[in-house]
């Protein structure tokens, strides 16, 4: 069975995921500060899009909300939020560079393949669609925990995280129609909570070493204990 | 219906009210009623399974499994909210954190105890994981509660390591849903799991076998297994040493009890195939590694709390090496080990927390002459050190036993590795232990106001445990085991 087969309204859930797993490289690229809290937004508009796409293409009404709030949450008031504390950090000129940023886009699209030699066994059950979906959406969990990995800023790193919350959410929307709905709720609250920490994080970080830099953050290693 | 939901809604309603309570000292106080009442209602929610058996509804379920790891949670929560009363009056007073730190502090610590709760007590996976995620987010403002910036750098390795542990947890949760998609006839409940477990057969061994990988990478940072347990030291030795006595005795046991759930699962989708003892295999290989290394930790320690803190590293390694074992025995002496091992190092984080005010410091160098500074407080710390080394008579001993004869019939050679590391870990914390204790004490040292009845209290119930263990404990252990392993030791 081919991609062509299905209808629009799944061929376009599948576009979105792409889609989705392009910001992710665009995450992982982008230099300057406020540019990747932009491209987050969008990330986030992307998949709450795809979820309402697969409540209409399902017709289940609880996807509807969980767009709305995957909307609210990920695509307004995070974005909004990281941007509120960046100017109020006044990191809104930072730009970070990687070391070696052709060794990152290789290991990335390295995960991305490895993410659908993963799923590989799972489309087995499935439509070849489903596989595509669980592998985008592990290759966004993947992508995201490389850029903590890549980038020193602690701003940047909470991107990652949510952005590996992004592709927990893909998962769960594409590949199972959602998580009931109790689930859904609690990862929801569970997002907002954290994101909420870690804007107090920052300006307890800031206060403590004066920068967001969390290389800086090394004072507890086994090695200085030996000293 | 109201017996499960009393334990679970007393520390709810004890964060609403503590985080209004302006005064140190009455929020110290509420904290410990709070408490006392969670444990008591525990307590009825015994009582009551224990005459009518296992009870299951679409978002609870208790059974043998977690009705005594429920006792447990309430009852190590009662025993360091008790201790944690004037000790933090005290550091509140000494100025190392503010009125406001203290009412968020209280308030967390009935958040905490409300996320251990409730991720013991639901039937449903999901529901699990949004639990222990609520742990991490109720302990992260914690430990950076003095706002040192080793206290800041330990919570954001805390949360940034934890966070994305328990997200790839949650990937692998997704995975099981779409499994029980395909086999089960109502979709809504694909992730409750008292059905799942019946129908675990139907799950397909494929998806439930790449789920588990992502489970027990998720689950198992929180357990603090090797080489995921960066944040486990930092965490232990920066927060305030209640929360080092819950995280230890409770966090690791709960994480370690969802690993459990995960295996159980995993074990009966796969139970047909080739690779029927996957799940088995990768938690003794997590396990031994992690049992191993942390002993070798043990030796390079300096600070007192990072040094229990690998203690901590090594049984819970020792544990998941235990039930990836897997037969009754191994199961049975897993079950036993996480209750001791909860009671003992609780009891030892507590008498940690006075013997640090007493010298004025963490690093063991600077910690002398407890005993004769304070005997209550040093043989505490030396009957406490001498229990989790494994000494008989006490319950670490016998439930250690129990692992080593187990390994002994299934993995013979393996009980040499258990030794050796059983061995390392001993001398680990004995060279260090020795001149704390025992040395001269400095002239100036002071006694400090220490209140040791939670940890005779403690120590007393793992002696107890290494004596004779009460009929309904073992019959609850005994059930658990069959949940686990399938058969009954007993």
């Amino acid at each position: 069975m081919t991609l062509l087969n299905l209808s629009l309204l799944e061929q376009a859930v599948l576009l979105l995921a792409a889609l989705v797993l392009f910001t992710s490289f665009a995450l992982l690229s982008q230099n300057r500060l406020v540019a990747s809290i932009h491209i987050f937004a969008w990330q986030g508009a992307l998949v709450g899009s795809l979820t309402a796409l697969v409540a209409a293409a399902g017709g289940d009404s609880h996807l509807y909300i969980s767009a709305a709030m995957t909307f609210v949450l990920k695509a307004l008031f995070i974005p909004w939020m990281l941007h509120r504390l960046v100017r109020r950090l006044e990191l809104d000129r930072h730009v970070g560079v990687l070391a070696h940023p052709a060794l990152v886009m290789i290991a990335g699209a390295t995960l991305v393949i490895f993410s659908y030699w993963v799923s590989l066994p799972i489309g087995r059950l499935e439509l070849a669609a489903t596989r595509n979906i669980v592998a985008i959406s592990l290759a966004v969990v993947l992508l995201g925990l490389l850029i903590m990995v890549v980038r020193h800023t602690a701003v940047i790193q909470v991107i990652g995280f949510m952005s590996m919350e992004n592709g927990l959410f893909l998962a769960a929307v594409a590949a199972t129609r959602g998580m009931p709905f109790v689930v859904e709720l609690g990862v929801a609250f569970d997002v907002l909570v954290a994101a909420i920490l870690f804007g107090v994080f920052f300006l307890q970080i800031r206060e403590s070493i004066d920068t967001l830099d969390v290389d800086q953050l090394n004072r507890l290693t086994e090695r200085e204990e030996d000293r | 219906m109201t017996t499960i939901l009393l334990p679970l809604l007393t520390p709810l309603a004890g964060i609403f009210v503590l985080i209004f309570i302006r005064s140190v000292a009455i929020a110290g106080w509420v904290n410990l009623v709070v408490s006392i009442v969670t444990f008591l209602a525990s307590l009825s929610l015994a009582l009551h399974i224990f005459k009518v058996g296992p009870w299951a509804s679409e978002m609870l379920h208790v059974d043998a499994l977690n009705v005594y790891l429920i006792l447990l949670t309430a009852f190590i929560g009662m025993s360091t909210s008790i201790f944690s009363r004037p000790y933090m009056t005290y550091v509140c007073d000494q100025g190392m954190t503010t009125p406001a730190g203290m009412r968020l502090y209280h308030a967390m610590y009935q958040g905490f105890m409300f996320t251990m709760l409730l991720a013991l007590t639901t039937n449903n996976l999901g529901v699990m994981w949004v639990a222990l995620e609520g742990a991490t987010l109720a302990t992260v403002l914690l430990v950076s509660l003095y706002r040192t910036p080793e206290a800041v750098e330990a919570a954001w390795k805390y949360f940034i390591l934890c966070g994305v542990g328990i997200a790839l947890a949650l990937f692998g949760t997704v995975l099981v849903y779409f499994a029980a998609q395909h086999s089960l006839s109502d979709v809504s409940q694909g992730l409750t799991w008292t059905v799942l477990y019946q129908q675990a057969s139907t799950l397909d061994p494929t998806v439930m076998s790449i789920a588990f990988v992502f489970l027990l990478v998720g689950y198992g940072t929180k357990v603090g297994l090797v080489p995921l347990h960066q944040w486990l030291p930092d965490a232990h030795s920066e927060g305030p040493t209640p929360m080092s006595a819950v995280l230890s005795g409770l966090l690791l046991n709960v994480a370690l009890y969802a690993v459990v759930r995960m295996k159980m699962l995993t074990d009966g989708a796969l139970a047909g195939t080739d690779n029927y003892d996957l799940a088995g295999h990768m938690l003794m290989g997590f396990g031994l590694v992690s049992f191993l290394v942390a002993g070798l930790f043990l030796h390079s320690q300096r600070d007192i709390k990072r040094m229990f803190s690998y203690s901590s590293i090594e049984h819970m390694g020792l544990m998941t090496f235990a039930f990836g074992i897997g037969g009754p025995l191994a199961t049975f002496g897993a079950l036993l080990h996480m209750l001791v091992h909860s009671l003992t190092k609780s009891a030892i984080f507590i008498t940690v927390g006075h013997a640090a005010h007493i010298a004025g410091t963490q690093a063991i160098d600077h910690i002398r002459g407890l005993i004769r500074t304070q005997p209550a407080v040093g043989w505490g710390l030396l009957i406490g050190v001498v229990a989790i080394a494994g000494f008989p008579p006490f319950g670490v001993f016998t439930s250690e036993f129990l692992l080593l004869t187990a390994t002994m019939e299934t993995w013979p050679w393996l009980t040499v590795a258990l030794l050796v590391g059983l061995a390392v870990a001993f001398a680990g914390l004995f060279r260090h232990l020795h001149p704390m204790v025992y040395s001269a004490a400095p002239e100036d040292q002071q006694a400090v106001p220490a209140n040791m009845i939670p940890v005779a209290v403690h120590l007393a119930l793992v002696l107890w445990l290494g004596l004779a263990i009460p009929p309904f404990l073992s019959s609850w252990l005994d059930q658990a085991t069959q949940l686990i392993s399938g058969e009954h030791l007993l």
